[in-house]
């Protein structure tokens, strides 16, 4: 733990930091078992994304919503979500947060307000609006907070539910996380604004601000102040967050549409080791550091270890569970 | 009882439901001014903007907004202006509403209510014409209601929002003008129940919405030629009533789909597999079928009459059915 002269921001720095490594750690686990055979289905991982899943979740308060991508273990983990349960839905084990009927695409913990994970590009912009339309109808100070990427600027979708958002004032912060790339294509080549989020948003009256997403303590101070915007009354904001993805578009894509200088040119940018420097800057030991490194290691492993010896899943409860009572008939 | 026509009495149980409840909020283009088919007349006035959300003409926010307040605790009721449009956010219903309950391991519910005008008869042409309750009954996991009468609005409307999960409710446009008696305050039709409007012996005629007018009117007609046709009212396609209609089937051994979707894979198709599946041996002529014609809706009146599903083809259909059975049919005809 932290050393006890610590004071509480530089506790909490430091747990941010132990949470983008612990992510990292938790994406390059499955990127292994991926490439075991073990994970069904594609699994699209975020490595030198984590600086905005955890930044956006550090502002966000408990009864908030989040929603996010196919792409978004990261964004699950960072509302709390027991990793444990996520890896089991990754590997089709008992336990899985979704009881295996999600898989890597779907990961959602409505306990911890990850209203879900979705795996058509776009369609959820518009089902974030519904749940901050919620908020708004209810009188509540709930803010939702809705990841998507870059691609997702050029679907219908988005441009209908930024309009939504920003006519009726929805307490919503749209996070765009741009990683250059829609999925093999460079965004660059499929739009012409340079900000494919950010230098849309005006034209439909929705402010937007760009920040640096491998930038942990900058996203959070960015993405906070629309949050308190929205929070209190002050309608959406359109956050676009430079990123880069470390592996490709999912763990079967080698991304060798990518120079190897890019690629180690964003890596010297990665989020883990800026926010490493910045808190060693602030005083933090090396041995606090290689504390949670280590605990964060160790977890990974574990839960890995536990995954793996989970039973399968009990087949049947594939015909159940499409109503709301539990059952799945359609017919009498 | 109060005489209300189709259109009058949707807006009279949004209404009454919005009273009930106060998570029932409603969203849609125009409806704010009534709505284009009138269906939402008068609750901006009662119940303000709070409850009653104008969109721009964005059917996918619409839909998706509507499904992420419902995982929120509301009841939205969406407004679809044309069924036709169903296009335009499938997406949203299909891939969305329909799956997230599941695969998010039960987590997720959707208690939502979208509703539109379905359905031809009015000359809107080929995109604002179409019976498409089939596109919904090939997506497990939305309930699908279509109401033949203004009664039936009410019952099944109501149903279709206190319901726990994704109700499509497809009104049929050619109905709204269409005046019956409804039933005063609680009126709710539970979902999967069909209704025999008229007992018989010798024929069974299943419709559902405007089919089902046309399947009592052939019945009035078939009785001139001493056929006693069974008229059931499907009601909802999801969850379908098949014990309903094996039964009746069961007891004529001649069974009438009619269906105003195209044929060529509406309802009608699924409900003659489960028959041919179940009550093969107990059918005395085959299953026969009158069904929208596989081919766009026209706009001229005559043109989509021979498109449309008509009594003529219902009467004829019956009467081939009866006039093929053989010894049966001869005691018919005598």
């Amino acid at each position: 733990m932290p050393g006890p002269g610590m004071l509480s921001e530089e506790r909490a720095a430091l747990q941010r930091y132990e949470q983008m490594v612990f992510i990292r750690l938790f994406e390059d686990k499955v990127d292994a078992l991926y490439r075991q055979g073990q994970v069904r289905g594609p699994a699209h991982l975020g490595q030198g994304q984590e600086a905005i899943a955890v930044g956006v979740g550090s502002v966000l308060q408990p009864g908030d919503y989040s929603i996010g991508t196919y792409r978004g273990h990261a964004h699950a983990l960072a509302r709390g979500t027991p990793a444990g349960a996520v890896l089991r839905e990754l590997l089709g084990r008992s336990g899985g947060i979704c009881g295996g009927k999600g898989g890597s695409m779907h990961i959602t913990s409505l306990e911890h307000g990850y209203m879900g994970s979705y795996a058509i590009v776009g369609a959820h912009l518009p089902i974030a609006c519904g749940l901050a339309w919620a908020s708004k109808i209810k009188g509540t100070d709930q803010v939702t907070a809705c990841f998507f990427g870059d691609g997702t600027t050029n679907i219908g979708a988005f441009h209908e539910a930024i309009n939504l958002a920003a006519i009726w004032g929805l307490p919503v912060v749209f996070v765009c996380e741009n990683n250059s790339y829609m999925e093999y294509t460079p965004i660059s080549q499929v739009t012409s604004v340079p900000q494919p989020a950010a230098d849309r948003a005006p034209a439909y009256g929705l402010p937007s601000v760009t920040v640096d997403g491998n930038d942990v303590d900058a996203v959070r101070e960015v993405v906070g102040h629309a949050m308190e915007t929205a929070r209190g009354g002050g309608g959406p904001t359109l956050v676009e967050a430079t990123t880069y993805r470390h592996g490709g578009h999912s763990a079967a894509d080698p991304a060798d549409y990518r120079s190897e200088t890019e690629v180690a040119s964003w890596k010297e940018r990665d989020p883990l080791l800026r926010a490493r420097a910045a808190l060693a800057a602030d005083g933090v030991s090396e041995e606090d550091l290689e504390v949670v490194t280590a605990r964060a290691s160790a977890e990974t492993q574990q839960i890995a270890t536990a995954a793996l010896e989970a039973p399968a899943l009990d087949v049947e409860s594939a015909l159940v569970g499409m109503w709301s009572d539990g059952s799945a008939q359609w017919r009498n | 009882m109060a005489q209300l026509t189709y259109r009058a009495a949707v807006a009279a149980t949004l209404a009454h439901e919005m009273r009930r409840d106060e998570n029932v909020v409603l969203i849609g283009e125009d409806i704010g001014a009534g709505g284009v088919f009138k269906t939402t007349k008068g609750l901006l006035e009662e119940f303000g903007p709070t409850r009653v959300w104008d969109t721009p003409i964005s059917e996918q926010a619409i839909v998706g907004a509507a499904m992420g307040a419902s995982m929120a605790g509301l009841r939205p009721v969406a407004e679809i202006m044309f069924s036709d449009f169903y296009a335009t956010c499938w997406d949203q219903v299909a891939n969305e509403i329909a799956k997230v309950h599941y695969m998010t391991g039960g987590q997720l519910s959707c208690p939502l209510v979208v509703r539109g005008a379905n359905g031809g008869g009015l000359g809107f042409g080929a995109q604002h014409s179409q019976a498409v309750e089939n596109w919904a009954m090939c997506v497990p996991g939305i309930k699908i209601a279509s109401p033949s009468s203004a009664a039936e609005a009410v019952g099944l409307l109501a149903a279709a929002i206190r319901d726990d999960d994704p109700v499509l409710v497809f009104e049929h446009k050619a109905l709204y003008g269409s005046r019956e008696e409804c039933p005063d305050g609680e009126h709710v039709v539970a979902l999967g129940q069909a209704a025999v409007l008229r007992p018989g012996s010798d024929v069974t005629l299943v419709g559902l919405a405007a089919t089902v007018g046309l399947c009592r009117q052939a019945a009035e007609q078939l009785t001139g030629d001493s056929v006693d046709a069974e008229v059931i009212d499907l009601r909802t396609l999801v969850p379908l009533d098949a014990a309903g209609v094996l039964a009746s089937v069961r007891r004529t051994g001649r069974v009438v789909l009619v269906e105003e979707n195209p044929g060529q894979l509406g309802w009608g198709a699924g409900v003659a597999a489960i028959l041919a599946e179940e009550a093969f041996l107990d059918l005395r002529t085959p299953v026969a079928r009158v069904s929208g014609r596989n081919i766009p809706i026209p706009v001229a009146k005559g043109l989509e009459a021979a498109v449309n599903p008509s009594v003529e083809r219902v009467v004829a259909a019956a009467r081939s059915a009866c006039d093929t059975a053989g010894p049966a049919a001869e005691m018919i005809r005598n």
